[in-house]
């Protein structure tokens, strides 16, 4: 069952908040959609890339004199070519994007740092030459010893991926390199005062893998270079403009000769959100002078794009009798991978952020590893912080006798508190979202034999930003609405809504579209769950444009002030002044914009502000098997604040599918390594993703406290179900067991060996 | 490479293509009949993204050769609407959003249909693992779920 609960009453809206027809809709059920490797450009070369099958090794020699010789084989490129880059200096912006460090990413330079780790690529007239060809480059290596654990690599004595790396943010400052590229702090009150108020203190350590995206749609790219220097790239990505930034960068090229059309996009969740095999297209379309298409295989997916950060984490939480958490301390090591850079600063963040503990204090420590340099993955940096602080948080309530939602309830935050990196709350809607959890038929449901039910809530800021968009009227009264950001999940339906409210016209008169980077201003990421509240804005004000210039042109056509025109229901009415005045229909307008003036359109380019904080609460029944360890998941409700869902089917999708990634991520998924640090599962059937069959319908309750900062109430709802899903499942795991389970994921090995152990100490 | 000349049915077209000993079925669907409403998940056979019916039977054309369809029929994507309409099932994932980025859809619709056609009254299980072997990321399957039910019930309902 789904519902949709707007606690200060409905809206009057005759598109929002309605399931609107999908425009990209029938494309996608009839194979006619484009991805990334959907494009045929004639005259295309395949490339491929030859990686590293070591974890750490100096490059001591490259030799592609063969692989040149080959038949078909029309170009070859290394680190050589592609430009060096000077380390980016400090004071260090929150994310860090380092050209030295991108330019070693995408084509290992003075050594490979990890496993699939890109050493040369080849342009072939088919891809069969192409990957013979990449058999024949000779690389020779210098194996270096590997690290993979983040709390190892932390150490004095580690081997050191970056002689050049030293910690910053530390005083002294250190003379000597090290793994830690950075340490990020939050502290509020008097933690020991806070710990002496509490009844009862907690102190445990977790620890979380690193878990993949997941897309379904490999990443791939065309690159197509002509005479004159221009680059068209065709590529699927969650964020075309970004791209042409990083590109341009990162080769030096001026931005203008760099064409970035986003393909339709099967997937990112945050990992198509920079550039791998694109440089490496562009370089050897370059070279030959033909578009080169580049497409990874599963396998390179895993090997070399960015999963999620693994995690270890110490926390310590105090409460008192009645509820009341009185101090929290954390500390967490993320693997950033072979490149600095993992989010930290979401880990500080999001620990204690739903709760309004006076005394806490954080520490996370962005650590590098023989690893694929990570990646955002929906909601980067919360979910292995949420799950550590959830699992005290149950526990401490379950060791006083509270239950764990009137704890919360006790304890949430409110507009005017702040979370511990600083972000003053406006409304939110945490108290909304524990109210329906608690109202629930699920929370009372009674349970069978070896379930138990696990609930966690977690708090997401999402992303504002940099946006634009376009709309176009044309002269038989439809428009075009033309925005930046890739269409991951259905926002073309938001964004077509939101102009039809404005217009007070049928969707059906509006196609929405994705414009190239040509064609409209810069646009930022289709990530952070910004796109429907900071590029709607921006179509939102580009609609009230045309409707200003539709007003004008009316009160031109009658002769009066504009102020007397007013925009209702899809025409222009003269005040009451004008009893006369019959209205005129957009089609009316449309067909004479053109005689009388000139083409009508709405352009907005804007940075927005004002995003409002969201809080996901989950709750969840799982089955354990004491045979096997096997978990499942019987029944899992899924209460979100959306703020206000524009298009409602797409929002429960979005908890509903963050929801089985929380499954995933809390019972199966893991990246396993050998003992050189070579990857194990590179394919989807060891890299056990969640299947129809392994979990149950998900039931959502949308709760709609609209962020007054929306001129339609819009809250992000892309990525909070994923911060509080896992943590969420690995609650519902122990409460079936009876243990505390420190170690994601809940796999039925580490389930089993729990309960032989209970067995045996109750023996 | 050795080189073959096939011949087979596809969406109800005599098709004839040239193909290597080692291109999949998937490699000549994409490559050679430009075909890429199919798509390339995984290439091993785990995603189920290029699933498409081959003499009756739901495969994924990446673990079928090329060289083996000589004299088969072979249903796609692309020939699941007929007349200009969509098929029910394409129809009603519209109606029940089961989509949202779209690259699973067309393997999962081809899966769904060859299973109706052995069982047009399933349960919600049965179609949970009827679908097993078609990775969906976006979803949760939930939706996909509700209108391949939604769908076996107007087919059955317009065959009475």
């Amino acid at each position: 069952m789904n519902e949709i609960k707007t606690p200060r009453g409905g809206s009057n809206y005759q598109w929002v908040g309605k399931n609107t027809p999908r425009p990209d809709g029938v494309d996608k059920v009839t194979g006619r959609a484009r991805y990334g490797d959907d494009m045929i450009v004639p005259g295309m070369l395949h490339g491929k890339i030859l990686r590293s099958p070591h974890a750490h090794a100096k490059i001591l020699s490259i030799d592609t004199s063969k692989a040149e010789a080959l038949d078909g084989v029309k170009a070859v490129v290394t680190s050589a070519d592609i430009p060096d880059h000077p380390m980016a200096q400090p004071p260090y912006p929150p994310i860090v994007n380092d050209f030295h460090d991108i330019s070693r990413n995408v084509m290992a330079r003075e050594k490979v740092l990890y496993d699939g780790h890109a050493v040369a690529a080849v342009a072939a007239i088919s891809e069969e030459i192409a990957r013979d060809a990449i058999k024949l480059i000779k690389v020779e290596y210098k194996v270096l010893q590997h690290i993979l654990d983040p709390r190892e690599a932390a150490q004095p004595d580690a081997v050191v991926l970056h002689e050049d790396l030293f910690t910053y943010g530390v005083e002294p400052k250190p003379t000597k390199p090290s793994n830690i590229f950075r340490v990020m702090h939050g502290e509020r009150g008097d933690l020991n005062a806070g710990f002496a108020e509490a009844d009862l203190v907690i102190e445990r350590e977790f620890s979380s893998q690193p878990v993949h995206q997941g897309y379904i749609e490999p990443m791939a790219c065309i690159a197509s270079t002509s005479e004159d220097g221009t680059v068209e790239l065709w590529t699927s990505t969650q964020g075309h403009f970004v791209q042409r930034t990083l590109l341009s960068k990162l080769l030096n090229m001026e931005m203008a000769k760099i064409r970035v059309t986003a393909s339709e996009i099967g997937g990112g969740f945050g990992g198509k959100t920079t550039v791998y095999a694109e440089p490496l297209a562009i370089r050897l379309s370059q070279k030959t002078g033909r578009p080169v298409r580049m497409t990874m295989t599963r396998s390179e997916v895993f090997r070399a794009t960015g999963p999620t950060v693994g995690s270890k984490t110490r926390i310590k939480v105090g409460m008192k009798k009645d509820g009341t958490i009185t101090a929290g301390e954390a500390e967490i090591w993320y693997q950033a991978g072979a490149f600095k850079g993992s989010p930290i600063g979401r880990a500080v963040d999001t620990f204690f952020s739903p709760y309004t503990v006076a005394n806490c204090k954080a520490a996370a420590y962005d650590v590098c590893v023989n690893r694929p340099k990570v990646a955002a993955y929906r909601a980067p940096g919360a979910t292995m912080a949420c799950y550590p602080m959830e699992s005290v948080v149950n526990e401490l309530a379950k060791e006083l006798g509270l239950d764990p939602v009137e704890v919360r309830l006790k304890n949430a935050v409110k507009e005017g508190d702040e979370s511990l990196m600083g972000t003053k709350h406006g409304r939110i809607g945490l108290v909304e979202v524990l109210e329906a959890v608690k109202e629930h038929p699920h929370y009372k449901a009674p349970l069978g034999d070896n379930e138990g039910r696990g609930f966690a809530v977690g708090y997401w800021l999402h992303g504002g930003g940099l946006s634009s968009a376009a709309v176009n009227l044309m002269d038989d009264g439809t428009l075009g609405v033309a925005t930046g950001n890739p269409d991951i999940g259905g926002s073309r339906s938001s964004m077509r809504a939101m102009a039809a409210e404005e217009l007070g016209v049928n969707v059906e008169l509006l196609k929405p579209i994705i414009a190239d980077t040509g064609s409209l201003g810069f646009s930022y990421l289709t990530a952070g769950s910004r796109t429907t509240f900071a590029t709607g804005m921006a179509v939102v004000n580009a609609t009230r444009e045309v409707i200003d210039k539709l007003r004008a042109l009316a009160a031109k056509k009658w002769d009066i002030p504009v102020e007397d025109v007013r925009w209702d229901a899809g025409q222009a009415i003269a005040t009451d002044n004008y009893k006369d005045i019959k209205p005129l229909s957009l089609k009316e307008l449309a067909g004479m914009a053109t005689s009388m003036g000139g083409p009508v359109a709405g352009h907005s380019e804007i940075n927005a502000s004002g995003q409002g904080a969201t809080f996901c609460a989950q709750l969840v029944d799982v089955e354990i098997d004491p045979d096997t360890g096997f978990t499942s998941t019987k029944r899992h409700t899924v209460f979100q604040d959306a703020g206000r869902a524009i298009s409602p089917d797409y929002v429960e999708g979005q908890m509903q599918g963050g929801a089985v990634q929380g499954i995933g991520w809390a019972l199966n998924e893991e990246y396993i390594y050998d003992d050189k640090a070579r990857l194990q599962n590179t394919g989807f059937l060891d890299y056990r993703m969640p299947v129809a069959s392994d979990v149950p319908m998900i039931d959502t309750v949308i709760i709609e406290v609209p962020n007054p900062n929306h001129p339609y109430g819009v809250r992000g709802v892309g990525e909070p179900p994923l911060v509080s899903g896992p943590a969420a499942v690995a609650n519902a795991v122990e409460n079936a067991i009876g243990q505390t389970m420190s170690d994601l994921p809940l796999s039925p090995p580490k389930i089993l060996a729990a309960l032989h152990a209970q067995a045996a100490g109750d023996d | 490479m050795a080189r073959h000349l096939i011949n087979a049915m596809v969406n109800g077209d005599r098709v004839e293509f040239v193909c290597g000993t080692g291109q999949t079925l998937l490699d000549v669907l994409r490559g050679e009949l430009h075909l890429t409403g199919t798509k390339n998940g995984c290439g091993t056979g785990d995603c189920g993204a290029c699933t498409v019916v081959l003499n009756g039977r739901p495969i994924n054309a990446c673990l079928v050769l090329g060289a083996e369809v000589d004299g088969s029929e072979i249903e796609t994507i692309e020939g699941m609407a007929q007349g200009g309409e969509l098929h029910p099932l394409q129809q009603k994932f519209l109606d029940h959003a089961a989509l949202q980025c779209g690259i699973c859809t067309p393997g999962i619709l081809k899966m769904a249909q060859a299973y109706l056609e052995t069982n047009p009254d399933p349960t919600e299980t049965e179609v949970r693992f009827a679908l097993a072997g078609n990775l969906c990321r976006c979803t949760g399957y939930d939706k996909i779920v509700r209108a391949v039910l939604d769908a076996a019930a107007e087919m059955r309902a317009s065959e009475t």
